[in-house]
C-alpha cells in the first residue's frame, strides 16, 4: 500500500466508521443507500431488505437494531437527489477491494468495474 | 436439452397455477422424499424442494429436486445465497438444469441464527437480486458471471419471492420491480395472513406495470394447530400473522383444528383468487401434505389441467 493510499485512509477509515459504522467495503454505496451502510446487514445485502425485517422495522438477526434497509428508505427520501438510486440493480461486491480507500478506488474508477458477465440494470 | 418448465407453460397459457412446499427430508433414503411428493401427485403443477428450510439441515434442494424429476414431478429448486459462494451457486445451477430442474426461486434466506447451527459462518457473497440476475445470464447469455461462456445455456423459469408484509411497505413493490429487471419471471410471496395488506402490494405492483412482466403468486399457510399458528407468528422470521387467526384456532378443539386451518386456508385461498394479478397459489402445509391436497380439492382446483402442446417456454416471456 503506497503512502498516498495510507494517509487517505487515516481520514477516510475513521471518519467514516465514526459517522456511518462503515466496514470499509471499499466500494461505497452510501449516497445510493439514503447514508445507511449496507455492509452493517448481516446479509451483506446491496439490495435488501430482506424479507426478515420484524414488523417494528427491526433487523431479522439484531432485534434490537433497526433494519439498515429500513433506515436506507427512510434516508433515501429525505435526500434531495439520487433517490431513484434505491431502484438500481447494485452489482455484486468486489471482496478484494475489502479494506482498501472507496475514495481512491472511486477517483481511479476501480469501484465501477463489474464482472463481465454482469449486465448494468442502473436504468429503470 | 430435455423437457422445459411445465409450470411456466401454464402459466403462460392463462391457468390458475397450484404449487407446493415438499417438507424437507433428513433421510439418506430416496423412499422418504418419494413418499411425501407422492402425495401431491395430481394436486398440484410443481413442488417446491427448500434449501435449508429456516436454516436447519436437510436433503440439498437439488437432489431432493432431481429425486422428484425421477418421478416425473415437476420439482422447483429453491436456492439461498447464505450457504454457499458465487461459485457454488453457479456450479448447483448448471448441475441442477443437467439433472432436469427447470424451475428456480432464489432468495436470501433466513439466518443462520433462527437456524439449528447458529454457529455457523454465513455466505452472502452475492445477494438474492445478484444471484437472480447471474441465473439470467447463464439462460439469456449463456455465461458465467465471469463473462466466461457456458457450453450448453440452462433452460430455466426463473422464480423469486418478496414479502409484502416487512417494512418498508412503500418499497416492497419497488423492490419487486427490482427483481423482475434482475430476471424474475415468477414471484412466489411470504405467507399471506393479512389480506389488506397483501392487497394494497398487488394494487401498487400493477401500477408499476409488473403484471404484463412477472407472476405472481402468494402463499398460502394451512395452519395445523392452534400451537403451529402461535410458533409461526413468534419464531418464524418476516411471518406476519393476525391475532384474530390465532383465536380461531385457539378457540376451536384441539381434535378440530387441522379442520379448521384448512377451511382458513380454503377461505384465503378464495379471497387471494379475487385480487387482480394473482396467477395461482402456493400452498404450505408444515410437513402435511395431505394438508394440501385437501385445501386443492376444497378449494376447486382440481383436476389439475394439462398442457396444451403450443405453449412455449423459455426467455422472458
Amino acid at each position: 500500500m503506497s503512502v498516498t493510499e495510507r494517509l487517505v485512509l487515516a481520514v477516510e477509515k475513521p471518519l467514516k466508521e465514526a459517522i456511518w459504522g462503515c466496514q470499509m467495503c471499499g466500494q461505497c454505496i452510501l449516497h445510493s443507500t439514503g447514508l445507511s451502510c449496507p455492509m452493517r446487514c448481516p446479509k451483506n445485502l446491496r439490495n435488501g431488505p430482506c424479507g426478515g425485517v420484524r414488523a417494528n422495522g427491526n433487523c431479522e438477526v439484531f432485534a434490537d437494531q433497526p433494519c439498515v434497509w429500513v433506515e436506507a428508505w427512510k434516508g433515501s427520501r429525505r435526500l434531495p437527489v439520487f433517490r431513484d438510486h434505491m431502484e438500481h440493480v447494485q452489482k455484486p461486491v468486489d471482496w478484494q477491494l475489502q479494506g482498501t480507500s472507496s475514495w481512491i478506488n472511486l477517483l481511479r474508477g476501480r469501484d465501477r468495474m463489474a464482472p463481465k458477465g454482469w449486465e448494468a440494470h442502473d436504468q429503470p | 436439452m430435455t423437457s422445459p418448465s411445465r409450470l411456466a407453460g401454464l402459466l403462460r397459457d392463462g391457468h390458475f397455477v397450484v404449487t407446493a412446499e415438499l417438507s424437507s427430508s433428513n433421510s439418506a433414503d430416496p423412499q422418504a422424499t418419494w413418499r411425501r411428493a407422492e402425495v401431491l401427485r395430481g394436486s398440484v403443477d410443481a413442488i417446491n424442494c427448500t434449501d435449508n428450510t429456516g436454516a436447519h439441515v436437510h436433503m440439498s434442494s437439488l437432489a431432493a429436486a432431481h429425486l422428484l424429476v425421477e418421478k416425473g414431478l415437476e420439482p422447483i429448486m429453491q436456492l439461498t445465497v447464505r450457504d454457499r459462494n458465487r461459485l457454488a451457486l453457479q456450479a448447483d445451477l448448471l448441475g441442477a438444469a443437467a439433472l432436469g430442474v427447470r424451475n428456480l426461486v432464489l432468495m436470501s434466506g433466513d439466518d443462520v441464527t433462527a437456524g439449528d447451527h447458529p454457529e455457523a459462518r454465513r455466505i452472502y457473497d452475492i445477494d438474492s437480486m445478484q444471484l437472480l440476475e447471474v441465473a439470467a445470464a447463464m439462460r439469456d447469455r449463456g455465461t458465467y458471471l465471469s463473462g466466461r461462456k457456458l457450453e450448453q445455456a440452462p433452460s430455466f423459469f426463473i422464480g423469486a419471492v418478496e414479502n409484502p408484509f416487512a417494512p418498508p411497505l412503500e418499497f416492497r413493490p419497488l423492490r419487486l420491480q427490482k427483481k423482475v429487471r434482475a430476471g424474475a419471471d415468477f414471484i412466489q410471496t411470504q405467507l399471506v395472513f393479512d389480506l389488506p395488506i397483501f392487497t394494497r402490494f398487488m394494487s401498487m405492483a400493477a401500477d408499476l406495470g409488473l403484471f404484463e412482466q412477472v407472476f405472481i403468486i402468494p402463499s398460502i399457510g394451512i395452519p395445523r394447530s392452534a400451537r403451529g399458528a402461535r410458533f409461526m407468528k413468534e419464531k418464524v422470521p418476516g411471518l406476519h400473522v393476525p391475532d384474530a387467526l390465532i383465536e380461531r384456532m385457539e378457540k376451536t378443539p384441539p381434535a378440530r383444528q387441522a379442520e379448521e386451518g384448512i377451511r382458513i386456508a380454503v377461505e384465503l385461498v378464495n379471497d387471494v383468487r379475487q385480487i387482480h394479478g394473482v396467477a395461482g397459489v402456493h400452498l404450505i402445509g408444515i410437513k402435511w401434505e395431505e394438508g394440501v391436497t385437501r385445501v386443492a380439492e376444497a378449494a376447486g382446483l382440481l383436476p389439475r389441467p394439462t398442457l396444451s402442446p403450443l405453449a412455449t417456454v423459455g426467455g422472458r416471456r
